[in-house]
C-alpha cells in the first residue's frame, strides 16, 4: 500500500489534469445542449485558437492578442454557421456530425497552414516550478503545479458563469429551447442562426481557454486537436447535456486514470492511464446511457 | 357577452380589415413533390376561421407555409403570395413574423420538454421589447385563462399531461402579445372534454384578447362550430369554401366530413357514385 502522501499527490494531479479534460468537453456540451450536434471539431477549435494566440502574441501585447484571438474564434463561429450549419438546417444529426468532421481537418489544416507547424512555446507568465503544499504534515509536502491550479480556477469560474448564462438570462433560456425543439423555437421567433453563432461563439472562447491551459502546459503543436479524444469519455461519463457534468466527468476520469495506474498498473504491467477512461466510459454506457448528469430520456408512455 | 353585443362583435368582422391573404400558393417539398396546388383563403381580422380536411389534406403545410417554418423542412412556396396585414410576408423569417404578431402553434404541441411550464411560456415572449413588467402581466394573463398552468408551473413540461401541454404551448404563442395565431391540429390526440375546454378559450381569447385565429382540425363538427368560416381542403387544393352554418348544412360536407346522412348505410359501390357526384371537383 502506498503512503497517504503520494497517493494524495496523485488524487490532486489527477483531479487537475481532469479539470483540464473538462475544459474541452465543455465545449462540446456547449454545442450538444444548444444545436444538437456533436461537433468534432472542438479540439481543432481548441488547436486554432491556441495557434492564434501564441502567433499573435510574438508580435502583439499579450492582452491585445487574446482579444483578437476571441475575435478570430468568434469569426470562425460565424462561418461555420453561415457555410455548414445553414445549408445543413433539418438534416439528420449523422450528417451534422459528419460536416464537423470535415471541419475539423479543415481547422487543423488551415491552422497550421497559416500560423505554422512548429512546437511554439506559451508563457502565460505563471511560475513552472512547482508548489509543495502542507510540507508539516507530509514528508516532501505535496507537489502542485501551478499551472494546474491556475486552470482549476478558470474552469470553475467558467463553469459558474455559465450556468448563470444557462438558467438566468432570456438569451440562455432561448438556447435551452433550441436545444429541445429547433422547429418549436423557431415558431415562437427565436431565431436559429444568432443562436447559434452565439453558442459557436462561446464554444470558440471556451476552446481558447482550454487550449491556453494546455498549450502552457505541452506547448502548441498539432497534438493539442488529440485532446479532444480524452474529452469523449468524459462526456459519456458526465452526460453530453450538463455543464456541470463535464466538470465532474473530468475529475473522475482525470482522478480515475491516475489512482488505476497507482493502484492497477503495477499488477498488469502499467499503461494504464492511456485507456483506463474509455472502459470506464463503456462501463457507464451500459449502466447509464444518458451519463451520470445527463437530461433525463423524458418518454411518456 | 349577451346577445346584442354578440351580434356587434359579428358585424365588426364582417367589416373588419383582411389580416391574413394567402393568394393562389403552391408548395413544393423536396424540389419535386407538389403539396399544395393553389390554395387561397382569408382570415378577417378577430375571426376564427377553420381550415378543415382529412390527413394529407395539406392543412399543416398551409399553415408552414404562412408562418415561414417549411424551409426546414425543405419544403418551398413556389408560387402565389402571402400578405399579413398587407405586407408580402412570404420572404420574412419566423422571427420576424412573430415580431409583426403572426405566431404559430404547431400540431403535435411541441413543448420544450426539459423546460418548466413557466419558462416555456416565457420563452414564447423573446421577440418582445417591451419590458419585464408588460411580460409579467401578461404571464399573469395567460395563467388567468390556464388556470392549470399556473398549478403546473414549476414542473418539466415533458412530464404535464397532454392538455396540459396544448395550453402550455397556446399559452407560450399568447405571450408573443399575438394578433393572429395559427393553431394547427389542437384536438390531437385529447380527450373530447379536454378538447372543448380548450376550444371555448380559444373562443374567450378571440373575442377578450381580440386575437384572430386560422385553425386547422380534423374534426370537422368541432371546429365548424367554433369557426365563423371555414375552408374545406383536399389533395392540396380548396375545393369549398363558406360560412360556417352553411358548411354545416351542406349536405356533402355532411356526407364526407360529419359522418351524417339522411339514408342510412351504403353500400361500397354507392360510395364511390357518391364521390363522383361531389359539386367540388
Amino acid at each position: 500500500m502506498a503512503e497517504l502522501g503520494p497517493v494524495l499527490e496523485v488524487l490532486l494531479g489527477g483531479l487537475m489534469s481532469g479539470v483540464l479534460y473538462a475544459l474541452v468537453a465543455l465545449g462540446f456540451v456547449l454545442i450538444f445542449k444548444a444545436s444538437g450536434v456533436f461537433n468534432f471539431a472542438q479540439g481543432a477549435m481548441v488547436l486554432f485558437a491556441a495557434l492564434s494566440l501564441v502567433r499573435l502574441s510574438e508580435w502583439l501585447p499579450f492582452p491585445l492578442a487574446f482579444l483578437l484571438t476571441i475575435v478570430i474564434m468568434i469569426a470562425v463561429a460565424w462561418a461555420v454557421e453561415r457555410l455548414v450549419l445553414r445549408p445543413l438546417v433539418g438534416q439528420h444529426g449523422l450528417i451534422l456530425f459528419m460536416a464537423t468532421i470535415g471541419v475539423t481537418f479543415f481547422l487543423d489544416g488551415f491552422g497550421q497552414t497559416i500560423w505554422g507547424s512548429n512546437v511554439y512555446q506559451l508563457d502565460l507568465g505563471i511560475p513552472a516550478s512547482p508548489w509543495f503544499l502542507l510540507e508539516n504534515v507530509f514528508p516532501g509536502g505535496i507537489l502542485v503545479s501551478p499551472i494546474d491550479v491556475f486552470a482549476a480556477a478558470i474552469a470553475g469560474s467558467l463553469v459558474l458563469a455559465l450556468s448563470i448564462f444557462f438558467h438566468s438570462t432570456k438569451i440562455g433560456r432561448a438556447l435551452r429551447a433550441v436545444a429541445d425543439d429547433h422547429q418549436a423555437a423557431q415558431s415562437v421567433g427565436i431565431p436559429l442562426n444568432q443562436i447559434w453563432l452565439i453558442v459557436w461563439s462561446t464554444a470558440g472562447i471556451v476552446a481558447l481557454v482550454a487550449g491556453m491551459a494546455w498549450g502552457s502546459k505541452l506547448g502548441v503543436q498539432f497534438s493539442l486537436s488529440l485532446v479532444a479524444l480524452k474529452a469523449l469519455p468524459v462526456l459519456i461519463l458526465g452526460g453530453l447535456t450538463s455543464i456541470p457534468g463535464a466538470i465532474v466527468g473530468g475529475l473522475v476520469v482525470g482522478a480515475g486514470e491516475k489512482l488505476a495506474e497507482l493502484y492497477i498498473g503495477p499488477l498488469i504491467g502499467g499503461g494504464i492511464e492511456y485507456w483506463f477512461a474509455y472502459v470506464l466510459a463503456l462501463a457507464v454506457l451500459l449502466v447509464r446511457p444518458q451519463g451520470l448528469f445527463g437530461e433525463k430520456i423524458i418518454e411518456r408512455v | 357577452m349577451s346577445a346584442p353585443a354578440e351580434a356587434a362583435v359579428l358585424e365588426a368582422s364582417a367589416a373588419a380589415p383582411t389580416a391574413l391573404a394567402v393568394n393562389n400558393i403552391e408548395v413544393v417539398y423536396d424540389h419535386v413533390v407538389l403539396v399544395l396546388k393553389g390554395v387561397s383563403l382569408e382570415v378577417p381580422e378577430r375571426s376564427i376561421v377553420a381550415l378543415l380536411g382529412a390527413n394529407g389534406a395539406g392543412k399543416t403545410t398551409t399553415l408552414k407555409a404562412i408562418s415561414n417554418l417549411l424551409h426546414a423542412e425543405r419544403g418551398e412556396v413556389t408560387k402565389g403570395s402571402i400578405t399579413f396585414y398587407g405586407e408580402e410576408v412570404h420572404r420574412l423569417s419566423p422571427n420576424e413574423l412573430v415580431r409583426r404578431g403572426c405566431v404559430q402553434v404547431m400540431e403535435g404541441r411541441h413543448c420544450f420538454a426539459h423546460l418548466t411550464v413557466e419558462e416555456n411560456l416565457l420563452t414564447g415572449a423573446f421577440t418582445r421589447k417591451d419590458g419585464r413588467a408588460a411580460i409579467q402581466a401578461d404571464l399573469e394573463m395567460v395563467y388567468g385563462y390556464f388556470p392549470r398552468l399556473r398549478e403546473r408551473r414549476k414542473s418539466l413540461a415533458g412530464y404535464t399531461s397532454g392538455g396540459e401541454q396544448q395550453m402550455c404551448a397556446i399559452g407560450r404563442a399568447l405571450m408573443a402579445r399575438p394578433r393572429l395565431i395559427l393553431l394547427d391540429e389542437p384536438s390531437m390526440g385529447l380527450a373530447p372534454q379536454l378538447v372543448e375546454e380548450i376550444f371555448e378559450i380559444v373562443d374567450r381569447l378571440n373575442r377578450q384578447e381580440n386575437v384572430t385565429f386560422l385553425i386547422a382540425e380534423q374534426n370537422t363538427n368541432l371546429a365548424l362550430r367554433h369557426a365563423r368560416y371555414g375552408y374545406i381542403l383536399e389533395n392540396g387544393r380548396v375545393v369549398l369554401d363558406g360560412p360556417a352554418e352553411a358548411l354545416r348544412d351542406n349536405e356533402d360536407v355532411k356526407e364526407f366530413y360529419l359522418g351524417l346522412s339522411g339514408s342510412g348505410r351504403k353500400s361500397f359501390r354507392e360510395i364511390k357514385s357518391y364521390k363522383r357526384r361531389k359539386r367540388w371537383l
